[in-house]
């Protein structure tokens, strides 16, 4: 692969046309500028390559126009990424910091393994969306949604903050997603909207969210709103349900000893 | 409602009177209060019902006073009806749980090395006496070209090379996790491999920051849980291995108990502390081949390249099959984990049952993989209950590039395979991070112990290399023609690729 310098222009903002790069190259271009000091990077016309934003420990920010692939942002520590588009699977994939905002739909397991940063997605996610997030200490991971989402949300969750919107619900249609918390043993899920109890995991216990939920959920739902056009207290106006863990155990008691 | 449990003792304890001194050196070397001091008749006194054979007491009793035999539990004969089956669905009508255990699969099933038997030169051809002729053990582990270009004019090499990784002796400490073992015993192993020039592996618990230092001969691990990797983890390590599974228990998770899960852990894995650390059973990111692949270029892209990605896999009916998706994944080492293969805990159910020998696996995997013409993309390093150096020759024999031993560095350590590795009471100090055991183990000595035994088994390689008349390990990979098989059947020796010996 050629690996030429590319000289900074003046502008503040570097553009990449992705048109015809392998996920490598993209990776690669971005990389390389990053390492020159960019602060701002503009990609046009991405379809498909992956892993965008990984191996860039810096607080560069990136903007995406068309479609992200795969594990965008995967392992990420530290950029800011928008999208202007759709994101794919695995969109914050093992993410330790950063953030990333997509302006529209993302596909499964977003927020895989998160140990902290922010993903805000305006429309809908797919499966297993925020398993086995994890915290410790300061370091938590949050994942806010404006739209539903489909099964397994917040699975084997460790840690975090997962917040489901439902922006997009019809009145009284409740959510899609099932086995809401499944092996839940650390986190917490805000779920904005009705929920059936069948649709919640064995692991999870539900409670009116309290002062300190409150000001989580206004401090996240106000990014969110800045991010998309919305207004916050329209959306804090509704009802909520807090999700947390029953054990912080729960498959101690499956073993004879 | 405290029910008698009709569990008899396995071990029985006997201390000597004569000799018993009553300093109850066993009372506190015991992590399972098996002795006790009765201090109104000033003698030490045994709760043998809790006895798990571990030694520890009879190794450090000051005037050799204890012996710790097995029970013989003469139930009435009956080959079906043993006295660990008897022991088993009593264990699960007292509790109703799942029986776990420690260390590998301990049953009775045919051990290939045993079979197999290796050769040397007479007559026709001279054997190298390693104490005055060069012997090489180095080995490069990653992928190979297929073909090497070179400038005519400057005679250097054309070609771009994926990442090698140089060990000094093709033995490795497998993946064994902070929280399964303790600091302790990851430090030792990381010094040992840094002396030795080989590589130590950090399983899937993350990389505590005291083992930074050490990582140009660590080997890192991304599993389901996902615990302790990030960026500077990934770039701190010699290889990147995914794992997707392990011998002891293929197809299945594991959990960390909350118990173990101390502050430490918990800050080198980033969960709460006291929670249950839960390593799912696949990893979600991965249902097929083609997820591999997308998992295996994200950790190079990660890594921008400068790393081997290694996946291990546990040893199944359909080993071959999967190694060639990998490779063809970009794997640039594939792990094969036979069913011997140790664990810090696993359902006993799967542990004894599940999974296949890894001498077959590793036979039939590299023999695909040489008919598919792939064999030189990706190094095979092979684990799973490598006792010895005559193990690890026929390994090579057999196909491996390298070997990982786990059982053979515990017992290095101390272990005596009492398989309480699930319980976190390791009274050797290793399996556990109870700090009042973790002491146990001083990391000066443990380097010296693990660093001779790769002295031993080194030289005694080289003594084996050299009989066959090899003077280099790389001459030996792969080539089957120096093993014969000893009592196996015509299959075994089809699928192992050797000759009857005598034939």
């Amino acid at each position: 692969m050629e690996n030429k310098v590319i000289k900074r222009t003046a502008s503040p903002i570097d553009r990449i046309d992705a048109t015809g790069f392998s996920s490598r190259e993209l990776n690669a271009r971005i990389r390389e500028l990053a390492h020159n000091g960019t602060e701002r990077v503009e990609l046009y016309n991405v379809y498909g390559q992956r892993y965008i934003g990984t191996d860039l420990d810096r607080p560069i920010e990136v903007k995406i126009f068309g479609t992200p692939g795969n594990d965008l942002g995967i392992f990420m520590d530290s950029p800011r990424i928008t999208v202007y588009g759709n994101a794919q699977d695995g969109c914050g994939n093992t993410m330790n910091d950063g953030e990333i905002v997509v302006h529209g739909h993302a596909g499964d397991i977003a927020g895989l393994s998160a140990r902290g940063g922010k993903i805000f997605i305006r429309d809908d996610v797919g499966y297993r969306t925020g398993i086995h997030m994890k915290e410790y200490g300061d370091k938590k991971p949050a994942l806010v949604i404006g739209g539903t989402s489909q099964d397994f949300l917040g699975e084997y969750m460790a840690g975090g903050i997962l917040i489901l919107l439902g922006l997009n619900l019809q009145k009284e249609e409740a959510h899609r997603t099932n086995f809401i918390g499944t092996g839940m043993h650390g986190g917490v899920i805000y779920l904005r909207g009705s929920i059936n109890d069948f649709q919640l995991g064995k692991e999870v216990g539900t409670a009116e969210p309290e002062e300190k939920d409150w000001q989580i959920l206004r401090k996240f739902i106000s990014e969110f709103a800045d991010h998309f056009g919305y207004n916050a207290e329209e959306i804090l106006e509704h009802k909520f349900i807090k999700l947390f863990p029953l054990w912080l155990r729960p498959y101690g008691r499956l073993y004879a000893y | 409602m405290k029910v008698k449990s009709y569990l008899p003792p396995k071990f029985i304890v006997e201390r000597n009177p004569d000799r018993c001194i009553q300093c109850q050196v066993c009372v506190n070397q015991c992590s399972f209060d098996v002795h006790y001091y009765d201090a109104e008749d000033d003698e030490v006194r045994s709760h043998e019902e809790n006895c798990v054979g571990c030694h520890r007491c009879v190794v450090f009793c000051p005037t050799n006073a204890l012996t710790i035999r097995k029970n013989p539990l003469d139930y009435r004969e009956n080959y079906n009806w043993r006295p660990e089956v008897i022991e088993d669905i009593t264990k699960q009508a007292e509790t109703g749980g799942v029986l776990l255990t420690g260390m590998g699969n301990d049953k009775g099933y045919r051990i290939y090395w045993d079979h197999l038997v290796i050769n040397a030169s007479q007559v026709t051809n001279p054997s190298i006496d390693p104490l005055r002729e060069p012997m090489e053990l180095i080995t490069y582990l990653g992928r190979k070209p297929d073909r090497l270009e070179l400038d005519h004019n400057s005679l250097s090499l054309k070609t771009e090379l994926a990442p090698q990784v140089k060990i000094e002796v093709p033995v490795m400490f497998s993946a064994m996790s902070y929280g399964a073992v303790s600091l302790n015993v990851q430090k030792s192993l990381a010094r040992a491999a840094t002396e030795a020039g080989t590589l130590w592996n950090t399983g899937e618990g993350g990389l505590h920051h005291s083992l930074y230092e050490y990582a140009d001969n660590t080997i890192v691990q991304v599993a389901s849980g996902r615990f302790g990797v990030h960026s500077r983890y990934l770039n701190a390590a010699r290889i990147i291995e995914i794992k997707i599974g392990q011998g002891a228990k293929p197809g299945i998770g594991g959990h960390l108990p909350g118990e173990k899960v101390s502050a430490d852990v918990a800050a080198t894995r980033t969960i709460p502390q006291g929670t249950d650390a839960l390593s799912p059973a696949p990893q979600h990111d991965i249902y097929s081949i083609e997820d591999l692949a997308q998992l295996i270029h994200a950790l190079k892209e990660a890594t921008n390249y400068t790393k081997p990605v290694a996946v291990k896999i546990a040893a199944v009916h359909n080993s071959a099959a999967i190694a060639i998706g990998m490779v063809r994944a970009g794997a640039d080492i594939i792990v094969l984990d036979g069913f011997r293969g140790a664990t810090g805990a696993a359902p006993k159910v799967i542990r004894d049952n599940v999974g296949i020998p890894i001498e077959l696996a590793l036979a039939s995997v590299d023999s695909r993989l040489r008919q598919e013409g792939i064999r030189s993309q990706a190094s095979i390093v092979i684990s799973g209950g490598i006792r010895s150096s005559g193990d690890v020759v026929k390994a090579i024999a057999l196909g491996a590039d390298a070997i990982y031993i786990g059982t053979a560095a515990l017992v290095a350590l101390g272990c005596t395979l009492c398989q309480q590795c699930h319980t976190g009471k390791c009274a050797w100090g290793i399996c556990t991070t109870n700090p009042f055991l973790t002491k146990r183990i001083n990391p000066d000595i443990g380097t010296r112990r693990l660093t001779n035994l790769l002295r031993s088994w080194s030289l005694e390689i080289k003594d084996i290399l050299g009989g066959m008349g090899i003077n280099a390990v790389e001459s030996l990979r792969g080539n089957r023609l120096h093993l014969r098989g000893i009592g196996l059947t015509k299959t075994e020796l089809e699928i192992l690729g050797v000759k009857m010996a005598g034939n």
